[in-house]
């Protein structure tokens, strides 16, 4: 199961849990199932299958820009955070 | 000098060939013979001259604008205001300094119905020579409503502050909160238990830091020539870090389909994050398609550059960090609210994301605030937000190692972050650099040399900073006498045709100097994003790569025709290729390429992840003369993880800057305003910049270890060296003189200051 971590701004979802699991074989897959569990965590996150702007989405820390879309693994850890880039 | 790990070379264990070696630039001598072309040496036949009207108030709202009597004035061609751009709704962009709001930036480039900042365009004119449209702006008449401006960060927080936007709401993370507000966003991080990690401490220390506004200070001021075709077609000549970005915002502010639009970079004269937002771009295009589809070049004066392009924030910071007595950090928290500007996009979110990330913590909390203010909108600075941060932390870190009676970089070291530690806002580190970095800076012979003289102290700081991967695209193709051409999209801001260059020369084991690289338009090759995040050596570098093995892998074919030989039988090494004991070489197979079929090109795209953090450990003596608060740095060693050095010398040449940038942050450089929110110092004999005379030679120590997310190992260079001097300087001032400066710049006024106070207590 991936594992995410919710960020602070939303654990009133999750009912203060900063980590959770799920299954699932993408980012959308493991949204949709913890959306069971904790209505409206995926629209706090996720715009149009993407992070909302200026959100950033790590996956095994490697920061991806594909979204809902991507693969995950079993033993997957998923943060948010901001987005940035750089001057 | 290069402090190498050990354990790796190549992917294959063999010694690189030109990666290390230090080749000239390519661009170096039309760059020092006055021949290569900037924005505002272009000049095209029948060229219009722009100039902008801007706004003498920091905070007003536009009641009316007439430009009649400019119209009608003889040589003035086109007269345009915000009226002339299409009304936006929110469209989100990446610029390469993260998300920007193009309905914001619409609003930035003309004034909409308020200006909101010192300088704020409001106005632009098209005229046969500049001194009439200067004229013609002049006479263009602008009625007022006058505003209070709000100027301070911690101000514009307040319930009861002056509102620059009635529209904006405070964004949580995909939540907007009810209420007017000057703040655009929060952010936080936490985790673990902030309490327990405190009572767990012996020695707490918490500390206020304010940092001013300060300015890039690139030497080139923006310049911009736009032709708006009778075809419809549109083309821009502009000095830029990101010439895809800037069509990017031009499509979307003008409402242009991108495949009419190319924008030419010019060679630019300084970037630094600076250029890669469109200020004068979009007017100019309007310009010329009001003016008969005339080209119009604007150029800003330093004055225009200072008032009304981004600089990066001031802040307001607040640092609570714990450690037992054997040394070891127990907590951390940090408050910062970073100032806009006029429009949402402060690098708070790199700021709140790198202020604790060099350190092992498992109880830590940091709120970020996003804040606008009556001043210029910030735009990316060469680790946007991090110095600001690292003057925080790694001052309290400093008074921690002290109080506990620790040698400061023996505090980094107990504490510091290597391969698999969890950074302070959550994802785990891969191999990174940091404790041979400060290894490195403990054993350098400048940290152990003694320190004689009254009012000396030497300091050290840390700095990390992410860096950012990006999308590149190059192509390539082969000449008869087997040289390659390289196209590139990446703007060259420091050295990075070179370093570039060099990776498709190993990847092709072929001389550096028979790669020709080249910098084109967005018309003439794949997508790329900007040249900023510390990112192009890394990520165009790696599309030189892959589109190198492309060419041998195709030239493996072609030498297989001539060699009689079956392709997969084909080695390759060295610039031959061989079969069976017989052999060709590579210029020969170039030579002979019409017998072997069409002529040899490729192209590469790539869009990396693994783009692996840089850190950063600076020390500095410094001699602060106690008559008149001047600071004279004395010496400065940076020593900073580079990964794979490809270029040592450009390389170095990026801690030189980081580093000189980060004492005029240190020490001088400061916007002043009035009460009424006036810039009063927008020219560099007022703007303090460090010059030659203010610094000493900077020693800098390469630690190289690898990047397992590069083929080559790189890791971003550019931006982490100017995250510790800032707080390196405070904590040497401390060492000479007892006395902490916990606000930027430590001017000389600012420590006679506290010199005295600390007399009087």
């Amino acid at each position: 199961m991936a594992t995410v971590w919710i960020p602070p701004l939303v654990q009133t979802l999750t009912g203060g849990e900063q980590i959770v699991e799920a299954s699932g074989q993408t980012v959308r897959e493991v949204f949709d199932n913890l959306e069971a569990r904790y209505p409206g965590l995926r629209a706090r996150l996720f715009q149009n299958g993407r992070p909302h702007p200026g959100v950033a989405m790590s996956v095994d820390g490697l920061v991806h820009s594909r979204g809902a879309a991507l693969a995950v693994g079993a033993d997957s850890e998923i943060h948010f955070l901001p987005a940035m880039s750089g001057g | 000098m290069t402090v190498k790990d050990k354990t790796k070379e190549t992917a294959s264990g063999q010694a690189y060939k030109v990666i290390g070696t230090r080749p000239l630039r390519p661009d170096g001598v039309d760059k020092v013979t006055g021949k290569a072309i900037y924005g505002a040496d272009v000049q095209l036949p029948n060229t219009l001259h722009g100039a902008m009207l801007r706004s003498p108030h920091a905070h007003a709202r536009i009641v009316s604008i007439d430009t009649s009597e400019a119209e009608v004035m003889p040589g003035v061609k086109a007269v345009v205001t915000a009226a002339d751009l299409p009304d936006l709704d929110d469209i989100y962009a990446d610029l390469g300094e993260g998300i920007v709001n193009l309905r914001y930036s619409s609003w930035k480039v003309l004034a909409h119905d308020k200006v909101l900042y010192h300088g704020h365009a409001i106005a632009a004119v098209a005229a046969t020579s500049k001194t009439l449209a200067e004229e013609a702006v002049a006479r263009i008449k602008v009625e007022y409503e006058v505003l209070p401006p709000v100027l301070d960060v911690l101000e514009a927080m307040k319930d009861d502050a002056v509102i620059l936007h009635e529209g904006l709401r405070t964004r949580e993370l995909g939540e907007k909160l009810e209420g007017r507000t000057n703040v655009a966003s929060h952010i936080q991080h936490q985790r673990g238990d902030l309490e327990a990690g405190f009572a767990a401490a012996d020695v707490i220390v918490e500390r206020e830091f304010n940092t001013s506004t300060v300015h890039q200070g690139y030497i080139e001021p923006q310049s911009a020539t736009g032709l708006y075709n009778d075809d419809d077609r549109i083309t821009v000549w502009c000095s830029t870090q990101g010439a895809f970005g800037i069509r990017g915002q031009l499509s979307s502010m003008l409402q242009i389909p991108i495949a009419r639009i190319t924008v030419i970079p010019t060679e630019i004269g300084g970037g630094f994050g600076g250029k890669l937002d469109v200020y004068l771009e979009p007017v100019a295009v309007m310009l010329s398609q009001r003016a008969g589809n005339r080209p119009v070049k604007m150029t800003m004066n330093r004055t225009e550059v200072l008032q009304a392009t981004g600089p990066t924030s001031g802040s307001y910071i607040r640092v609570k960090m714990g450690a037992t007595r054997d040394g070891k950090l127990t907590a951390a928290e940090a408050f910062m609210a970073y100032d806009a500007g006029a429009f949402p996009g402060s690098p708070i979110g790199a700021g709140s994301s790198g202020i604790f990330a060099p350190y092992r913590l498992d109880n830590v909390r940091i709120d970020g605030y996003d804040v606008l203010g009556n001043k210029p909108k910030a735009s990316a600075y060469r680790a946007p937000g991090s110095t600001n941060a690292a003057f925080a932390s790694e001052s309290v870190v400093d008074e921690l190692a002290e109080k506990l009676g620790i040698d400061p970089l023996e505090f980094r070291l107990r504490n510091a972050v290597t391969e698999g530690d969890r950074r302070a806002d959550g994802p785990i580190y891969d191999r990174i650099g940091f404790i041979e970095t400060l290894t490195a800076a403990a054993s350098h012979p400048h940290y152990e040399a003694p320190l004689d003289g009254k009012q000396r102290g030497r300091g050290v700081a840390a700095g990390f900073w992410g860096n950012w991967g990006g999308k590149s695209s190059v192509s390539a193709s082969l000449n008869p006498d087997g040289s390659v051409n390289l196209v590139e999209g990446s703007p060259d801001i420091g050295g990075s045709r070179a370093s570039i260059a060099m990776q498709l020369a190993e990847a092709m084991e072929i001389p550096y100097e028979s790669v020709r690289p080249q910098v084109v338009d967005t018309d003439s090759v794949g997508f790329n994003d900007n040249t900023g995040g510390s990112r192009t050596t890394f990520g165009t570098g790696w599309a030189a790569i892959e589109v190198g093995r492309k060419l041998i892998a195709e030239l493996k074919g072609r030498a297989a025709i001539l060699l009689e030989a079956d392709a997969d039988n084909v080695g390759y090494g060295d610039g031959v290729f061989s079969s069976n004991g017989a052999s060709i070489d590579l210029t020969e197979v170039a030579d002979r390429i019409d017998e072997t079929g069409s002529p040899v090109v490729a192209s590469a795209s790539v869009h990396p992840t693994g783009f692996g953090a840089a850190f950063a450990a600076h020390v500095v003596d410094v001699e602060v003369d106690p008559e008149t608060g001047k600071v004279e740095i004395l010496r400065y060693t940076a020593v900073q993880d580079a990964g794979k050095a490809i270029h040592p010398s450009y390389v170095e040449g990026q801690l030189h800057g980081g580093v000189a940038q980060g004492i005029g942050w240190a020490l001088n450089e400061e916007y002043v305003y009035d009460d009424e929110g006036h810039l009063l110092n927008s020219s560099l004999l007022d703007y303090r910049m460090p010059t030659a005379l203010d610094l000493p030679l900077i020693d800098t120590v390469l630690v190289e270890v690898p990047n397992p997310g590069h083929p080559y190992g790189v890791r971003g260079v550019g931006e982490v060296p100017i995250v510790p001097p800032a707080a390196a300087v405070a904590n040497a001032i401390y060492r000479a003189t007892g006395v902490r400066l916990q606000s930027l710049p430590m001017a000389p006024g600012k420590i006679l200051d506290a010199l005295w106070a600390a007399d009087e207590s």
